[in-house]
């Protein structure tokens, strides 16, 4: 870690790279179905071909663009571009339809860059001491902070809680259908070869978000998106006023997003989600959450994009990859014949540390290459008439959910949970909720079967599950979350109530 | 005389013809290799590590993709509806495309399955980390003899080759050890290293990747790999265990023979190269040479033994 590694990453070359990638991954990102993953699968083999610091760059600055990218799709068309931008469509896609679409882009951004910064620092700074804290947690640590996620619910949906829980259970139950993960069932395919593969992430994702904008789209004769009549061309400095004001937001919610990124398997979307809820938790009077709130934005970018740099943690330090695009390059390098594990800071010391220089500058990079493509997206998407923009991404879910893994009947799947979707949005059922189960029920299973497996062969259940320090940590928040929702309804009804006397 | 001469001539000529359409099966373009998993585990890694080799004999392009689903299975079933041109060519894992058709219909049979080139395998190995009280293979006998059961140990998830080892281990030392399947060799050797478990069942694999972190007690070779000349195999502590999960390439079964036969000579070249050898070793793998022609009897051999040991342990009917 010292000013040569610096050097070597600064090079034209490699500056160059950096915007490129970044540019290429927010447009990536930005399309629900194409995701990071498939974009580092496909460039991969130009790291043989290249200066490995130089390819580990490119590929740093892609992931870190898609990140960013997702944002676009949920702010603007209420579909998350990436999973990790899921909560991005809670204030986003209000803020998008009562005009400021594109001060939520420009603050997406802002909020991107302090996360992505933070996360890269942390790796730069602290990575072996915060590699620990992926080795902390076990099986049963995973289960709880699944419970932990899934009682965001709660909170995600007040005054229609036993609505949310029911999709969080009905997204559960998508998630068991197929070849359980670790167990090798197959369970509810009903005979199906088609439901073997189960439901995947993604195209769950288009499906249930994307088709009921759609149908809503073609459904009603108002623009898709209000448009003041002063179109202001940028609103940077309104964005950059907001972001200073949110300063402690944005930095608890990278420290949140740094940490969560650290723990394989959990990823960017229960990062955004912690984030968001803990700053709704602290929500001021006037602030309104769920109906265009800024901070909501801030808090979810910041944090998805803090999971980059975090995410590299146990990838470098131990060889575990936290992510699927960790895992691609993690594959680079030990093609490279770099040795990831413990003794990489020291042995490859100069490619690792000209890598992490290359995604701060990537990060930064992302600034105005993010806020000039933002821009642009914004204005396409509020100018292109219904008749085009409507077909336009309607051909794009398919394309992207087939591009998952080249199969037709993800498509299929895809469509039906969308009309799905679209019949019990009518009925207050949320999309998020389903979502949420969908991603954090296999996690839950997981930990709970592996945690249930150690207790029972070493006789002791209750102090698995209930007398580690971590556990009993996220069950305390838990329960607050759980709770706190529930007391502040009951002191609010009572005080309306004395209003009234 | 002379008519058979010129028979004989004829004859092969006709051979030769024959042979030069077998050189004139070629490769028009990019090749789409799919690993039917996600990316960063063995397979992905070692399609990896094939991409320059071939690029580099082939002037074509190995471009990975990841069709992932019910392990391994969704791709599997897929294979033989893909294009037999041979430019789409998919990974096979051992013991996966045994063991799944004989627990319940998922969409394949291993026999439907064109593989035309077997080309290295992880041997099994039991890991613990480098400060862990069992310094031999025998220290952890001891122990799971002592305590049935409460000796934990990870693997990669259920019916897998790590739980076949398993399984078979414990049969064989008379030990009662506790299997805790995991999402992938990450995670099991995550648990390993936080010390959620007190052992590993993975591969050689993990011991190149993790260095001085952890201490392999044993490896399931016929002779020690090069990387770790101090690991014994099991073997010499007197346990009859050499395998592991193997890992090959197949086809579309439309492809024409010609189509096979050029695929099997390319990999083969791939494997045959110094420079390639050395870097999968390097990694920790450990090279096989099955291709096309020795295929059937290496599948027989390697289907009888998966198929008994994993009814031995109740996974299948």
């Amino acid at each position: 870690m010292n000013l040569d590694h610096f050097l070597t990453a600064v090079t034209p070359f490699n500056l160059c790279l950096a915007l490129f990638g970044v540019a290429a991954g927010t447009i990536v990102g930005s399309i629900p179905g194409l995701t990071a993953t498939m974009a580092l699968a496909v460039l991969v083999p130009i790291t043989f071909s290249m200066d490995p610091a130089s390819a580990l760059i490119l590929l740093g600055a892609i992931y870190t663009g898609a990140l960013y990218g997702g944002a676009y799709a949920a702010i603007l068309l209420n579909t998350p571009g990436t999973p990790s931008a899921i909560a991005t469509t809670f204030d986003g896609y209000p803020m998008a339809k009562r005009g400021d679409g594109d001060l939520a882009v420009a603050l997406a951004c802002f909020a991107s860059v302090c996360g992505g910064l933070i996360g890269a620092f942390a790796l730069l700074l602290l990575a072996p001491p915060l590699s620990k804290v992926a080795l902390a947690f076990g099986p049963v640590e995973y289960f709880w902070l699944s419970v932990f996620g899934l009682s965001l619910i709660a909170s995600l949906s007040t005054g229609n809680l036993m609505k949310g829980l029911a999709g969080g259970a009905f997204g559960m139950i998508l998630s068991t259908v197929g070849v359980a993960e670790i167990s090798a069932d197959i369970r509810l395919t009903f005979g199906s070869q088609t439901l073997i593969s189960g439901f995947g992430v993604v195209g769950t994702l288009i499906g249930l978000y994307c088709i009921p904008v759609l149908i809503d789209l073609v459904a009603v004769p108002d623009r898709h998106l209000k448009v003041e009549k002063d179109v202001k061309s940028v609103r940077i400095g309104e964005a950059f006023g907001l972001a200073m004001r949110s300063k402690f937001n944005l930095i608890r919610s990278s420290i949140i997003g740094t940490l969560v990124g650290i723990l394989p398997g959990a990823g960017g979307s229960v990062a955004g989600l912690v984030a968001y809820s803990e700053v709704k938790r602290g929500a001021k009077p006037h602030q309104k959450f769920g109906e265009g709130e800024p901070d909501g934005i801030m808090a979810v970018e910041s944090a998805n994009n803090a999971t980059v740099g975090g995410g590299f943690i146990p990838t470098l330090v131990l060889g575990i990859p936290g992510t699927p695009p960790d895992a691609i390059v993690l594959g680079a390098l030990l093609v490279q014949g770099v040795r990831t594990g413990p003794t990489m800071f020291q042995q490859s010391g100069s490619i690792v540390y000209t890598f992490i220089y290359g995604l701060i500058i990537a990060t930064i990079m992302m600034l105005p290459a993010g806020l000039l493509i933002g821009r642009y997206a914004y204005k396409s998407i509020v100018t292109i008439p219904k008749a085009v923009l409507v077909p336009a991404v309607g051909f794009m879910t398919i394309i992207g959910t087939f591009a998952i893994r080249n199969s037709i009947s993800d498509v299929v799947i895809m469509l039906c949970l969308g009309v799905f979707g679209w019949v019990v949005a009518r009925f207050g059922f949320a999309a998020s909720p389903i979502v949420l189960g969908l991603i954090l029920g296999p996690i839950a299973e997981q930990g709970f079967v592996q945690g249930w497996t150690i207790g029972a062969a070493t006789n002791n259940l209750t102090g698995m599950f209930f007398g580690r320090p971590i556990s009993q940590g996220i069950i305390a928040f838990t329960l607050i979350t759980l709770v706190l929702p529930v007391f502040m309804a009951r002191r609010r009804a009572k005080a309306t109530e004395g209003a009234t006397e | 005389m002379l008519r058979r001469t010129i028979l004989k001539v004829g004859a092969a000529m006709a051979l030769v013809t024959s042979l030069a359409t077998v050189a004139s099966a070629e490769l028009s373009g990019p090749v789409n290799y799919v690993i039917p998993f996600g990316p960063g585990g063995e397979s992905d890694i070692s399609a990896r590590m094939q991409q320059p080799f071939f690029k580099e004999k082939f002037g074509q392009d190995l471009v990975v993709s990841y069709q992932p689903g019910g392990g391994g299975a969704v791709g599997w079933a897929s294979l033989n509806g893909l294009s037999s041109d041979g430019q789409t060519i998919m990974g096979v894992n051992l013991p996966h495309i045994v063991i799944k058709p004989a627990q319940k219909d998922v969409g394949f049979k291993t026999e439907d399955l064109n593989i035309f080139h077997m080309f290295h395998f992880t041997p099994d190995a039991i890991v613990v980390t480098a400060d862990s009280p069992y310094q031999t293979l025998e220290d952890l006998v001891a122990d799971a003899k002592a305590n049935p059961g409460q000796v934990t140990i990870s693997g990669s998830g259920k019916a897998s080759a790590n739980h076949l080892a398993q399984i078979k281990f414990d049969k064989m030392t008379g030990a009662m050890t506790t299997y805790v399947p995991f999402k992938g060799t990450g995670a099991a050797v995550t648990a390993l290293l936080g010390k959620q478990v007190k052992a590993e069942w993975g591969y050689t694999t993990v011991g190149a990747a993790q260095g001085d972190a952890v201490r392999m007690l044993a490896v399931a070779m016929e002779e020690r790999h090069p990387l770790f000349p101090d690991v014994p195999t099991f073997k010499e502590l007197g346990y009859d265990m050499v395998g592991g999960a193997y890992r090959g390439i197949a086809l579309p079964n439309t492809a024409s023979d010609e189509t096979t036969k050029m695929w099997s000579d390319m990999i083969s070249a791939v494997n045959a190269d110094e420079a390639f050898r050395q870097k999968m070793l390097d990694a920790g793998f450990a090279l096989l040479d099955v291709d096309a022609a020795g295929m059937d009897a290496f599948m027989a051999e390697r289907k009888e033994e998966y198929l008994k040991d994993a009814r031995e342990a109740g996974l299948i009917k």
